[in-house]
């Protein structure tokens, strides 16, 4: 097959040029068959650069160009408008990644060289069998399905519905809020976090555009990018909504009361089992729990509650329903969990009374919490010594080799608020403080000051010493080893990924990092979207952060979704895999194999069917099918083999 | 019209193709009436000579099943393309290397030293290897040499089409055989069997591929029903090329994967591995390794007929980086 092939090697400025011979590259490809012009330039994504390309398509009449500079993920995208400008279907390009896999990666030059000549080689091998494909434009709903009611969700739709667009917002628990509504007070302005959130959550439930489901999960999506089919599951809140005012008066009558340990308290507090979560609840309705009513669980209760209300709003007759939406984004707003430090019994969480995780701190620091605010020992003493343990399961090889980033600075502010409402002395024992944020800094060097001792070691263990509850460390400032009695432990612990997030990951077909936090399209340059177009991240269900980057996120998600709205159409790309009916003979092996559900079974021609719209072309199907009946385009077996080809060949 | 010129040999094969080809029955006078057999040693008593003495093109159609294996094979091959108008690889073998084949996950050394002198059953002296000439008194003794991989016959020769089994199911033989006789051959290159995998005519009830243990057919009583594969049994009936009407699968056992890859598939072995792969239901690297190892020989049971033929060919050489 005869091409007219171009050959583009970028120097980077010095990224790849300090170590890749670019010029010999370009000597090199000159000879090779089908190049008709090799050229080595500073920076090809320039305007010059990709002027350069443009010119030469038309002078020597180019049919295929190869770009030899960074990453596609990259400027794959640059070079392909790049051609399509020139009047070359963008899908006639192939890059070769001389910068991440040679000189990014090798400071011998010869070595390095050496491998770019084969991988740009590799590139002119397949090139030539690239086939024109075009990008699909697709309609877009103008509906978006945010999941997750906690401050990344609520900021996602409140941004969306400002615009004027419809929003669902699903949220599992019977209130959003979510983790932020338990917090005392934020960092580092120690605004209360009740007072800045909750006018966030009354926006929701008065937003026209938004409709809210709680005691709701996503249980199937189906469709792809504009066009998503989603399934919710709302479970009965035993609660008429509109009849119920949220006066509490089923929450006194239940004969419960006081008995269940409340959820949003840590369980430091009790409830009853027909309850309203917090006082700002949104929507300010009850909900029965149906693991704990006496009536739904035994079938035999009094039901004071049904008596104590005037409204008639317990209906223990409401059945689970499911509610089908069809939208055109998702923002996947999922949060987090708190890591269990029972599962390491050197912290002596569960075997010593007085030893606390963070969050359950923050209730306890509360106003509105169990002691009303006061720091108190369980025995309801004040403490007169309090140690905080940063990086509990984060930054440990046992359990989260990952920094949850939030923990140095809520374990200052924790010392903080120990200061302000007791005498005592707080220890904090650290690995490294990490305050990076706009005033983090100010605010640590200001706690300091307060008198905290701050010991640069890892709480290593918590024991009884003689009675006294004891934390050991070994201060690598000081470099000795430290044994510091103190009456409360405050287990400042990692912030993990929610235990339902692998179920979540397959519904919505989205990928999982190593850490088990959703995978974002690019870590630096697209942290909000996924590999499943349409669907974004929003807050730490993509990692720990905190309240700020939550924020920013959750409005970066929303305008994500905006954009495909506000232009009414996507374009998805065309690399997909389709079925060669001639061949598939139904073995039925590729339909558990697809993250995105494109591949379904047509039972009466007895094969397999890819819907393209659906397909990512991730080529998982591809490789599984045993007949070979299943092609990926641009992905073909036969480009694919003249690259490897290509790469290994010898000169 | 005079008869078409038929040749029928064997190189490193077991004969089963040649019991195969009488397996049609009554249908041999039919190809006794259009053909004359001019060279078939299993079936006459020709020389080497008789083959070597035709003049180039004597014979319309060669059936040749075996593997090369040995110098003879290959020069047989070569003296029989020379001397035939078309060439079928009849047989796996021949296709792509068949059982012989596997003989590709050892080399020479390692065959010889096996046979030679660790096997239980060597007689005489231990470790005396056979070389293509030795000086006896009453002169020099030849064989054949014995190669270090054994190939395909594609590989040494050109071939028009390939009928694969082992052996070829009594239809795919009358299939080439009648479009032989008519002259209604296919386009050259074509494997004369069908096109889909074997599970387009496997009639056991497909439902989902999940697995979680990995057992040998005789390890437990196996559903007729069911597609084999979703019951455990490692089948390479979606990898392997149908046209043999399922026998096995029909008798209650796993397809072996005799009809080899499909056109569209180059690496049969390597897409039984995916396919296997893809199917074991665990997220658990731990328990992921515990069912594959399950599976006693995967290299032999993947490759069982194509290896010769496969983009692995062989077992690596140590001494090649």
């Amino acid at each position: 097959m005869a091409e007219n092939i171009g050959v583009y090697v970028c120097h980077c400025g010095s990224n790849i040029a300090a170590v890749v011979d670019c010029e010999k590259i370009a000597q090199a490809a000159s000879e090779w068959d089908n190049v008709v012009i090799a050229r080595d330039y500073k920076y090809m994504c320039s305007d010059p650069g990709q002027n350069l390309i443009k010119k030469d398509i038309e002078e020597y009449g180019l049919t295929r160009v190869v770009v030899a500079s960074c990453s596609p993920r990259m400027h794959e995208p640059t070079f392909r408008k790049t051609l399509e400008e020139a009047g070359l279907n963008g899908y006639l390009l192939e890059m070769a990644n001389i910068r991440e896999h040679c000189s990014w990666v090798s400071k011998d030059k010869e070595a390095a060289t050496e491998k770019a000549i084969a991988l740009t080689r590799g590139a002119v091998r397949r090139v030539v069998l690239h086939q024109p494909i075009k990008e699909r434009e697709v309609p877009v709903n103008k509906a978006t399905l945010v999941v997750g009611g906690g401050i990344a969700g609520i900021q996602a739709a409140l941004q969306i519905a400002n615009a004027g667009y419809p929003v669902y917002l699903v949220e599992k628990k019977p209130s959003i809020g979510g983790h932020m509504a338990q917090f005392d007070k934020t960092f580092p302005t120690l605004d209360c976090a009740a007072c800045i959130l909750t006018p966030k959550m009354v926006d929701v439930d008065r937003n026209q555009n938004i409709k809210l489901f709680t005691c709701s999960e996503v249980v199937e999506v189906d469709g792809y990018v504009g066009n998503f089919k989603v399934k919710v599951r709302k479970k009965p809140r035993y609660v008429d909504e509109e009849a119920c005012t949220g006066c509490g008066d089923c929450e006194s009558a239940c004969v419960m009361k006081n008995r269940i340990p409340s959820e949003f308290e840590v369980g430091l507090g009790k409830r009853s089992a027909v309850y309203i979560p917090f006082p700002q609840a949104v929507p300010l309705k009850a909900a029965v729990d149906e693991e704990n009513c006496l009536y739904l669980k035994k079938g035999k209760c009094k039901q004071s509650c049904v008596d104590a209300c005037q409204r008639e709003a317990i209906d223990f007759e409401q059945r689970e329903e499911i509610v089908e939406l069809e939208v055109g984004a998702i923002i996947l707003a999922t949060g987090f969990e708190i890591f269990d430090p029972s599962v390491g019994p050197q912290w002596g969480y569960g075997i010593y009374d007085n030893v606390i995780t963070g969050l359950q701190f923050e209730r306890i620091t509360n106003a509105s919490g169990p002691t009303g605010g006061k720091v108190l020992l369980k025995d309801g003493s004040e403490p007169k010594k309090v140690a905080i343990l940063h990086c509990i399961g984060s930054r440990d090889e046992n359990y989260n080799k990952y920094c949850s980033r939030v923990c140095c600075m809520s374990s200052v502010k924790f010392a903080h608020l120990v200061k302000e409402k007791t005498d005592a002395e707080v220890y904090e024992f650290y690995i490294d403080m990490r305050t990076f944020g706009k005033q983090y800094e100010e605010f640590y060097n200001r706690v300091q000051e307060e008198g905290v001792h701050f010991i640069r070691g890892k709480g290593a263990e918590v024991t009884e010493i003689g009675g006294e509850l004891t934390v050991r460390a070994e201060d690598s400032l000081l470099g000795v080893y430290r044994e510091i009695p103190v009456d409360l432990v405050i287990l400042n612990t990692a912030l993990v990924p929610c235990s339902d997030s692998e179920k979540v990951s397959q519904i919505f077909g989205v990928s999982r990092a190593e850490s088990g936090f959703f995978l974002e399209s690019h870590i630096k340059l697209d942290p909000i979207s996924t590999t499943n177009q349409g669907i974004y991240l929003a807050g730490c269900c993509q990692s720990p952060k905190d309240i700020p980057d939550t924020v920013a996120q959750g409005s970066a998600a929303a305008a994500g979704a905006l954009a495909a709205i506000a232009t009414g159409k996507v374009t998805t790309s065309p690399i997909s895999a389709s079925v060669n009916e001639d061949i598939c003979s139904g073995c039925k092996t590729c339909l558990n194999m697809c993250a995105y559900k494109a591949i379904t079974f047509d039972e009466n021609k007895k094969v397999a069917e890819i819907n393209e719209a659906v397909c990512k072309g991730c080529g998982t199907c591809a490789a599984t099918c045993p007949s070979g009946a299943i092609t990926n385009s641009h992905f073909t077996t036969e480009q694919i083999f003249a690259q490897i080809e290509g790469v290994c060949e010898n000169g | 019209m005079s008869k078409l010129k038929l040749a029928v040999y064997w190189t490193a094969a077991c004969g089963g193709c040649d019991v195969a080809i009488l397996d049609i029955n009554e249908r041999i006078l039919q190809v006794d009436e259009a053909a004359e057999i001019v060279f078939w040693p299993l079936a006459a008593d020709p020389k080497y000579d008789d083959v070597k003495n035709m003049p180039d093109d004597a014979i319309d159609v060669c059936l040749l099943h075996g593997a090369i294996r040995n110098s003879e094979n290959e020069e047989m091959a070569r003296v029989l393309r020379q001397k035939s108008k078309v060439m079928i690889a009849f047989g796996s073998c021949s296709a792509f290397g068949g059982i012989p084949g596997l003989a590709n996950f050892f080399d020479k050394k390692e065959i010889f030293e096996r046979v030679y002198r660790e096997s239980e059953s060597t007689a005489g002296k231990a470790g005396v290897y056979p070389s293509p000439a030795v000086i006896v008194p009453e002169g020099e003794l030849t064989i054949p040499e014995f190669y270090d991989t054994v190939l395909t016959l594609d590989q040494v020769v050109e071939v028009d089409y390939y009928v694969p089994g082992c052996p070829p199911a009594v239809d795919t033989i009358w299939t080439a055989l009648e479009a032989i006789i008519t002259g209604e051959l296919p386009l050259r290159g074509t494997v004369i069997a069908g096109v889909k995998t074997l599970c387009d005519e496997c009639s056991r009830k497909k439902e989902e591929k999940k697995i979680t243990e990995i057992k040998r057919p005789m390890e437990v009583e196996i559903d007729p029903e069911r597609c084999l594969l979703e019951q455990g049994i490692v089948c390479c009936g979606p990898a392997t090329r149908g046209g043999c009407g399922a026998r096995c699968t029909s008798a209650n056992m796993p397809c072996r994967g005799c009809y080899g890859p499909t056109d569209h598939s180059i690496d049969q072995g390597a897409k039984l591995v995916s396919a296997i792969a893809s199917i074991i239901d665990s997220k658990d690297p731990e328990e992921i390794k515990k069912i594959t190892h399950l599976l006693s020989d995967p290299a032999g049971t993947f490759y069982r007929f194509s290896l010769p033929g496969s983009m692995l060919r062989r077992k690596r050489k140590e001494d090649v980086s």
